[in-house]
């Protein structure tokens, strides 16, 4: 499989978020709308020239989607501070079940546990709403995790045992919460080296990465490594900063000389891929000794002449005139040597083999989804391996 | 004998990018130039090549403070409002920075994480300076919504401001926006500077005219 490009709202719109359901057959997309669109793949060619199905329950734009790989359930946050859980009922349609987040801003990222019996919305209001089901009420019902928080959440993430959640924030920290739930719990959850106390809204470890003299920015994207011993983020410093739960819990900070990164994901234990604001995605790696290091850009794309090969003189010529006569300029070459021609807006897994992702998607500002092969991108550029 | 690379229609017409600028053909010509179009140009190769440093700065600076996405209020529910209007978290805006050439010509970039408000201050030498840029940016002001990126009232201090939101970065290319407005400042300049020589010509007529009676 190589590199897939897909555009599926037309005109093209902004993709502010997007997910993906278990076997990859549908796309459940937020394309700069209050309304969510879910496309459906044919065979190999996805079906762009109407959406399948269309969840329009939201009055404001929304910002996050997730969808429950198992349970097969898509939980979508807004800016008009609600949350619904949609279930595919019947076969026929799909149904929302409002979330009571119980906050009076706006929703600003959503996601399920891995177990997909809670979800964390983190909002403007400066609380992480910790959601789970009540069936004596038919409802989502939730708690709130508040203490130290003092801005936007800007994004959130589970640790792989369902029990600790990492948020990021416009107040330039990372901090890393237990929100395990007691009617929730099956299980009493193990201690981990992130921390031991078993109590709700229990802040373990507040991070924040250093950039010269001052805090690092904002804080827009933020995950567990697979086995869930690294915490990796991206700023708006520019900088993506790595903290490992059993090494004194130091943050590693890997200044990048180029535009911030918007979202972050692990391709395997030892590697880290980031996209944003310059287009492009970029690896990072772990070498041996435990640093973490810019490695390069991934988007290696060739810039494509503007027209079909290089003009001969006269007709190039004309088309200067041309263009000057009817625009006033002279060349109409907008676009970025990248594939996406906007800022990125997120990354995801797309196929994995154990810790290991074999693709990725990203979406873009362009209004573009594209499926990344790492194999495809290590045969293009020699001597790369991404493992 | 009009050169191929000019329209009739005064400068403007043609070096804004009509992607995503619809600049309307109102802009008047000026009145009447009595220097060849070849001078002219001459003359503006010269200042563009001093300007360069100065406008490569500024590009820098736009292209790493427009890294902007949407952000609804914290104070107020429902809202999103450009925080560098709003002002109402510290942490949401950046620290503001000036780039500057000498002291009229300077540009005041302030930034925030779903906004940003570009101020430029515009050479004035003398007094007709002083009065064909005011004239000339009340008019462009006046006509805001027409550019969509420029904002109704400058900033104090500076001649002309420009707010672009994390709205105006999801319609049009970010490159070409910081395009737009680098051209904007080679051009106000040049802009003005034909004026008053325009101006100066005009004056001499007439003073000539007025004389011949005496």
């Amino acid at each position: 499989m190589s590199t897939s490009i897909t555009q599926f709202v037309n005109p093209p719109a902004p993709v502010v978020c997007f997910a993906y359901n278990k076997d990859r057959t549908m796309i459940a997309i937020s394309a700069n709308s209050e309304k969510v669109f879910i496309y459906r793949r044919n065979g190999a060619n996805w079906d762009t020239s109407a959406p399948a199905f269309v969840l329009a329950e939201h009055d404001k734009l929304v910002t996050g989607i997730d969808w429950a790989p198992e349970s097969n359930r898509i939980v979508t946050c807004s800016q008009d501070r609600n949350a619904y859980v949609w279930s595919f009922e019947d076969g026929v349609a799909w149904r929302p079940k409002l979330v009571l987040l119980r906050i009076n801003r706006a929703a600003t990222c959503v996601r399920w546990s891995p177990d997909e019996r809670k979800i964390a919305v983190a909002s403007g209001a400066r609380t992480i709403s910790i959601c789970y089901f009540q069936p004596q009420h038919d409802w989502w019902a939730c708690r709130h995790i508040k203490k130290p928080i003092r801005s936007t959440i800007l994004s959130l993430d589970w640790h792989p045992n369902s029990v600790l959640v990492a948020a990021g924030c416009a107040d330039f920290t990372v901090r890393v919460f237990f929100a395990g739930i007691k009617e929730v719990e099956t299980a009493r959850p193990e201690p981990t080296p992130w921390g031991s106390k078993l109590s709700f809204d229990t802040c373990y470890h507040e991070f924040r990465g250093a950039c010269g003299t001052s805090a690092c920015g904002w804080v827009h994207s933020v995950k567990f490594s697979p086995d869930g011993n690294t915490l990796a983020w991206v700023s708006h410093s520019s900088s993506v900063h790595f903290v490992t739960s059993d090494e004194g819990a130091t943050v590693q900070t890997v200044n990048f000389n180029g535009l911030p990164q918007r979202s972050v994901i692990w391709a395997s234990d030892n590697s880290v891929i980031a996209g944003g604001h310059d287009a492009n995605i970029h690896l990072f790696t772990r070498g041996h000794d435990g640093q973490w290091a810019y490695v390069r850009p991934l988007d290696a794309t060739e810039k494509k002449s503007s027209s079909a090969g290089p003009a001969s003189g006269a007709s190039a010529a004309m088309n200067m005139f041309r263009q000057l006569d009817s625009r006033g300029q002279q060349e109409t070459d907008t676009s970025l040597p990248t594939v996406h021609q906007n800022a990125i807006t997120q990354l995801s897994p797309y196929e994995s083999s154990g810790s290991r992702v074999t693709a990725f998607a990203s979406s873009g500002l362009d209004g573009k989804v594209v499926v990344w092969s790492i194999n495809s991108i290590e045969s293009s550029m020699a001597g790369l391996k991404i493992a | 004998m009009p050169s191929p690379l000019r329209r009739p229609g005064g400068r403007f017409r043609q070096t804004i990018r009509p992607e995503f600028a619809p600049w309307p053909s109102f802009f008047p010509p000026p009145p009447f130039s009595l220097l060849s179009p070849c001078i002219l140009s001459l003359a503006m190769s010269a200042t563009t090549s001093a300007l360069r440093p100065y406008l490569n700065a500024v590009k820098a600076s736009l292209d790493a403070s427009l890294c902007i996405e949407n952000f609804p209020s914290q104070l107020v529910e429902r809202h999103n409002k450009p925080e560098v209007e709003a002002r109402s978290s510290k942490e949401d805006l950046l620290t503001p920075i000036v780039v500057s050439r000498n002291e009229n010509e300077r540009v005041l970039i302030e930034s925030s994480i779903n906004s940003v408000r570009i101020s430029i201050s515009i050479k004035q030498i003398d007094d007709i300076d002083r009065i064909l840029c005011h004239k000339l940016t009340r008019f462009l002001m006046m006509r805001a919504e027409n550019f969509v990126v420029l904002r109704r009232k400058a900033i104090a201090g500076y001649d002309i401001s420009f707010l672009i939101t994390n709205f105006h970065v999801e319609q049009m290319y970010k490159h070409k926006l910081v395009d737009f407005i680098i051209q904007f400042m080679e051009d106000i300049d040049k802009e003005i500077s034909e004026m008053k020589l325009s101006l100066n010509a005009r004056a001499r007529i007439c003073a000539e005219e007025f004389l011949k009676h005496f």
